[in-house]
């Protein structure tokens, strides 16, 4: 046990405990130990790698025709593969749409769902649709977007349009809304509860004036990262949102251009084609428009009072 | 950011439930109101969930009476016509051999991950270090898809010849019709890396709740970092590890578009193989490649079915995940 005390002064020794030398743990143990600690590192210099790799090669690719006033006012019409030019404007307003739209839906039944479980929830129904909240996070993009296609398209016979892509994002939508609203909900003191109903105030208004604008910038929080979510996926556009090079506004008829659908209708263009600096050039707009949704959110949690 | 957390699962603030049930209604009719508007979302919920359900049964019932091939067995898929031969064999293989991949890449790399950032890293580092990570979810599939095809795929050529080539003997890693780095391998690799975020941020969400009284004491005992690590942190969290894990797995087996843009199809009638170095369909990429023969009933059904089994397959997943982090709440309570 000598080694405790190794060349330390004692005096710094008690201040610092941190400083105690354990160099008396065996060798293999210590090497074990300072090989986990390189193996943690590592980890994480791997996870960070993808990432900044993914962002350079989409801003390096893409910056310069973004940084053009035309890419945020013209739309494609009448640009092929082959012609540079054009603008993106169409689909950043389709995904624009079509994320409010969403929105629009999703964020009072997620949010009502979300006072259910925590402010009436109790027993066997409350737990069924915690479950079934866990199940519609689960559900995969590509289901959901089959499912609202075997109602509206299959079996009622509409053609296929924007609202649709909006259901389907609705229900990929929910979930995330109802999870970070019930985590506010619950981080709300039960004192203000109690003292409401103390005042004589019913429930509903209590819920309705106090908790829920306690909550209001976590709630804002989790529906601005819901956003962002729904508005990078792709896979329910395949089925239900083909895609146009012009603008179009009609959520309930004709086809209406997002950014994945834009990437995703040019990516298989030669490398040497203006339409492949196009791609990258919605791939860094769609990016920017999600990390900007992000740091909303994360800036609105902030103002959380709870 | 995930939209998963295991904070719903632990009591309130104060570790009392808030007011119970209609104790604190007034049972006048704007209490009514709102509770049966609360109810009525949950209710939405639920239904919705059981109408996914009824319908894609209903849909795909048809167009599987109509199958003449083994819709389990089969690794055909001709679904037009009068004589429909579809089977999902091959999807099945391919989902779940790329997203076991990914599972298998993408695991250990997450625990090693949420360790440094509840254990190892600076103070100052832990917290960046957290939203970088998530920020990795945040990346659209689609955008994984291009910088894989384009940018990270041509990347991986060397690993996978030099597999193909060493390994070659075993039926995983044997070479197959497609030459190109567009294969499962390739698909494994980009679902591991969109999947990390997922398991990263539950598994330390569990890390960080670990009582620092095992953590003092496995230290006091003269344990070095990492033996606390292996005999408090690691055991305690070990639910929510597994839990983390299959929420990444139900993610993978879901994945369309960047599956859809990395591996590359097969001609009809190629011969079925175990390898990595394959091409072929997942059940979500065979579906949204199949959009476009979606105009009849019996087709469109055909692609339903496959659906089904994807829902199936995650909704068993995701169950799983769930009954762990349960069972784990009974034992710590």
């Amino acid at each position: 046990m000598t080694a405790i005390t190794n060349g330390l002064p004692r005096d710094r020794m008690l201040s610092e405990p941190r400083d105690l030398d354990l160099r008396g743990k065996s060798g293999s143990r210590a090497l074990k130990n300072s090989v986990a600690t390189a193996v943690m590192w590592a980890a994480f210099a791997i996870a960070v790698i993808p990432l900044v790799w993914i962002l350079l090669t989409v801003a390096v690719k893409g910056g310069h025709l973004i940084l053009d006033s035309t890419w945020w006012t013209n739309s494609q019409q009448g640009i092929t593969a082959r012609r540079e030019g054009g603008g993106a404007v169409h689909a950043i307003q389709g995904t624009l749409i079509q994320g409010l739209v969403t929105a629009l839906i999703s964020v009072p039944i997620g949010v009502l769902t979300a006072v259910y479980l925590v402010e009436y929830g109790r027993g066997r129904f409350a737990r069924i649709v915690s479950f079934m909240v866990d199940i519609l996070t689960g559900v995969p993009s590509i289901v959901a977007g089959l499912f609202i296609y075997a109602v509206f398209i299959t079996t009622f016979g509409f053609t296929r349009a924007g609202i649709f892509v909006c259901l389907s994002l609705t229900l990929l939508m929910i979930p995330v809304v109802v999870r970070s609203t019930e985590e506010m909900l619950k981080l709300v003191p039960n004192e203000l509860r109690e003292a409401a109903y103390a005042l004589g105030v019913p429930k509903w208004k209590t819920i309705f004036s106090v908790v829920l604008p306690t909550a209001f910038s976590g709630i804002i929080t989790g529906v601005l990262l819901g956003l962002a979510r729904v508005m990078g996926e792709t896979a329910p556009l395949l089925i239900l949102g083909p895609y146009t090079k012009a603008i179009a506004t009609d959520l309930f008829g004709g086809n209406m251009a997002t950014l994945p659908t834009m990437i995703n209708q040019d990516r298989d263009q030669a490398v040497t084609l203006p339409a492949y600096d196009r791609i990258w050039a919605a791939a860094l707009t769609l990016i920017l428009l999600i990390l900007l949704l992000n740091l909303l959110g994360r800036l609105a949690g902030r103002f959380s009072k709870v | 950011m995930t939209g998963v957390s295991i904070a719903d699962k632990t009591p309130g603030s104060h570790g009392e439930s808030p007011l119970s049930g209609d104790g604190a209604s007034t049972g006048r009719l704007g209490d009514r109101l709102f509770g049966g508007a609360a109810i009525g979302a949950g209710a939405v919920v639920v239904g919705l969930v059981t109408l996914i359900g009824v319908f894609l049964l209903s849909q795909a019932i048809p167009s599987l009476m109509k199958n003449e091939a083994n819709f389990l067995t089969s690794t055909e898929w001709s679904v037009g016509g009068d004589h429909p031969r579809f089977g999902i064999l091959r999807l099945l293989w391919v989902t779940v051999l790329s997203s076991l991949l990914a599972l298998t890449i993408a695991v250990p790399i997450g625990i090693a991950v949420a360790l440094f950032i509840t254990n190892y890293a600076p103070k100052w580092l832990s917290k960046p270090a957290a939203s970088t990570v998530d920020l990795l979810a945040a990346v659209p599939s689609i955008i994984f898809g291009l910088w894989g095809l384009r940018v990270f795929g041509p990347r991986t050529e060397g690993i996978q010849n030099f597999l193909r080539e060493k390994a070659g003997w075993f039926p995983l890693f044997k070479e197959t019709t497609v030459g190109s780095f567009t294969t499962i391998f390739l698909a494994g690799l980009v679902l591991a890396i969109m999947i990390l975020p997922i398991i990263t941020a539950l598994s330390r969400e569990v890390f960080a709740q670990t009582p620092t009284t095992h953590k003092e004491g496995a230290l006091a005992l003269g344990a070095t970092k990492w033996e606390m690590i292996r005999t408090a942190v690691l055991p305690f969290g070990k639910p929510g590890v597994i839990s983390a894990a299959m929420l990444g797995l139900g993610r993978a087996l879901g994945e369309t578009v960047a599956v859809m843009i990395l591996i590359s199809s097969l001609a009809q009638g190629t011969d079925f193989s175990f390898s990595f170095f394959d091409g072929g369909e997942t059940f979500a990429s065979k579906i949204a490649l199949g959009a476009g023969e979606f105009d009849t009933p019996q087709k469109t059904g055909a692609y339903i079915a496959a659906g089904l089994v994807l829902f199936i397959l995650t909704f068993i997943v995701n169950a799983i995940a769930r009954i762990v982090i349960e069972r784990r709440k009974a034992f710590t309570e």
